[in-house]
């Protein structure tokens, strides 16, 4: 067999570790040089969060084969238990944020474990009941404990802790765990679940164990990315986390395409700016999203990558190829 | 507990004669509502037995494959892997205690590539956590090649190892097929359950089916239970014929028996003549 030319494991880390650099570049200049109004540099760094939303649920719904409808539930979770810690001022500024975002997403994902253990038993339609339930009760109950929440006024003089800097390397870790996850035994087996619970369970795969771990480190990434929206906006109320938000969330997946993590990333941004640069549009957001939608469903419904993950290793390895199979022709011509 | 062997059971090969059996089922049974699918099944599997499962359409083959692998509970009887009642076991613990199948209708990972779909397989025999994986420790890399070298040893069985990077789902019919055994194989099982495997081949690529079961079970070493259709194979290269018939054992023995044992002819062919039927 013709030896095809790929390129070896740590130059493919290479090339990725360089490209995240140079994103982290530009991104830098663009938000920290003021090359944009205030408002797009801001939303540069929602764009982030909403990334990390995406990537998550896309790990239970596009790999796990679930569908959940309580995420921004998780995300509230996140979002307050990382702020009420960051107010109580416990630690020093740098430890305190790390912290926080720790706890942030661990106490997100014990709610995760302790949801997905009795919802995971139902499927479909079911599961999504469930969870929206959830959602609606973290909200409600954070509306009902103004002493620890602030209730409905809101939970103000939270430290803004999110700089762009800060969001960026949670992107990068977020999306780096869960394809480090997704690439390895365990990942296979949350696919292999997705894909047919009955062959899953009949190949030895502990189903309920990795329907769990899937929805837990699903809830833990949304805490995260909650607490770095407290940490951006310096304020929460319980309204930010309506059933809106988690519909909001699933769009995004759902457009990029269920499965696919570049096309998570790639919808967050398109649709977390649209709002932005089309300010003169503003109240015909949800029109334009309910169109968007349809098209995307009609045109291409496995959304705008399907399960196609981007990789610029491959794609310079086929580059490659491509040309060294230009000269073999060449060489056969003559 | 101590286990006796059928004494009248003729389809235990010479070779395993003195050898515990790899899987005996007593008295099992399953009823669906008032529906008696399966009543009184028992069998006895030798550790490097091939055996086949026969009846006609409906007599309940499929339905033990689903008891064994545990997708049902019996209501009645008891099942023994190696000597262990797998009375509390579910279907994944039933695959870890050396049970592994293949569906009349094919259940493959559609999605994955044929590679995957044996790695998947293979989970089990790799033991990496999360955190090995999070992290890519030395365990990751390790695991990983080695598990990945066994599938493509695998799947060379089958001549497949060229297709490793194809989506599972565009593979042709026979090669899905030939993919589930694959599969099923990569879970190291003891006793391999075949449900139909040569549905939808034509004869040559039966042919080549029926070596390379003989050939599995001769390299690893496993019992092999099939169900099928086609009496070429199964008398082909079955050691032992089960055959069923409104879910009960109605004759057990070796393929010439079977095919002289009157009550098999009249399952498969009904009583000679309806007229004479009603005058005896």
């Amino acid at each position: 067999m013709k030896q095809r030319f790929t390129i070896p494991m740590p130059a493919r880390y290479g090339i990725n570790i360089g490209l995240l650099v140079l994103f982290l570049i530009v991104g830098n200049l663009i938000v920290g040089g003021n090359l944009l109004p205030r408002a797009h540099s801001n939303n540069v760094i929602q764009v982030g969060f909403f990334i990390i939303l995406a990537v998550s649920l896309n790990l239970s719904t596009g790999y796990l084969g679930q569908l959940p409808l309580g995420h921004a539930g998780f995300m509230a979770v996140g979002a307050y238990a990382g702020a009420i810690f960051w107010r109580s001022g416990l630690l020093p500024s740098e430890a305190s944020l790390v912290v926080g975002l720790l706890l942030a997403g661990v106490v997100a994902a014990i709610f995760g474990v302790l949801i997905g253990i009795p919802a995971l038993r139902l499927k479909g339609d079911y599961l999504a009941i469930i969870t929206l339930g959830f959602g609606e009760i973290i909200r409600v109950l954070i509306n009902n404990l103004p002493a620890i929440t602030g209730g409905a006024q809101g939970l103000l003089g939270i430290p803004r802790y999110s700089t762009f800097l800060v969001v960026y390397i949670c992107v990068i870790l977020t999306c780096g765990a869960i394809h480090m996850l997704m690439k390895s035994r365990h990942g296979r087996a949350i696919l292999s679940i997705r894909e047919n619970e009955i062959a899953a369970e009949s190949c030895g795969i502990k189903t309920t164990y990795y329907k769990v771990l899937a929805f837990a480190a699903s809830a833990f990434f949304a805490g995260v990315a909650g607490a770095l929206f407290a940490g951006n906006l310096g304020i929460l109320v319980p309204g930010d986390f309506d059933f809106m938000a988690s519909i909001n969330i699933l769009m995004i997946v759902v457009l990029g395409g269920m499965g696919s993590m570049a096309g998570s990333v790639i919808a967050a941004a398109i649709l977390t700016s649209l709002p932005v640069v089309m300010q003169p549009l503003a109240q015909y957001r949800m029109i334009i999203y309910a169109l968007l939608l349809i098209l995307v469903m009609i045109f291409k419904p496995s959304g705008l990558l399907g399960t196609y993950d981007f990789s610029l290793s491959r794609v310079i390895e086929r580059l490659v190829r491509r040309i060294t199979a230009g000269r073999i022709k060449e060489k056969g011509a003559k | 507990m101590e286990l006796k062997r059928d004494p009248r059971a003729p389809m235990i090969p010479e070779r395993d004669r003195d050898k515990r059996p790899a899987l005996e089922c007593v008295g099992l049974g399953i009823d669906f509502g008032g529906l008696t699918a399966v009543d009184d099944f028992n069998i006895t599997i030798a550790p490097t037995e091939i055996c086949g499962l026969i009846g006609p359409n409906g007599a309940g083959k499929t339905t033990i494959f689903n008891l064994l692998t545990k997708v049902y509970r019996p209501t009645r009887g008891s099942i023994y892997l190696d000597g262990k009642d797998t009375k509390s076991m579910n279907t994944t613990q039933a695959n870890r205690a050396g049970l592994a199948r293949t569906f009349q209708n094919i259940r493959l990972f559609k999605e994955l590539s044929v590679l995957d779909n044996v790695l998947v397989g293979l989970h089990n025999e790799m033991d990496y956590r999360v955190a090995g994986a999070l992290f890519r420790l030395p365990g990751y890399w390790r695991a990983e090649r080695i598990a990945k070298g066994r599938a493509k040893e695998l799947l060379s069985i089958f001549g497949m190892e060229g297709m490793a990077y194809h989506k599972a789902g565009s593979l042709p019919y026979g090669s899905q097929r030939r993919l589930e055994i694959v599969r099923a194989l990569a879970t190291n099982p003891a006793v391999l359950l075949l449900d139909e495997p040569a549905a939808g081949m034509n004869p040559a690529e039966t042919d080549d089916l029926m070596h390379n079961i003989k050939k599995i079970q001769e390299t690893f070493q496993i019992a092999i239970v099939l169900i099928e259709h086609d009496m070429q194979l199964v008398m082909g290269i079955c050691e032992g014929v089960a055959v069923l018939n409104y879910g009960r054992l109605i004759a057990k023995g070796t393929p010439a028996e079977i095919q002289s044992n009157p009550k098999v002819i009249e399952a498969y062919l009904g009583t000679g003549g309806g007229g004479d039927d009603a005058a005896s």
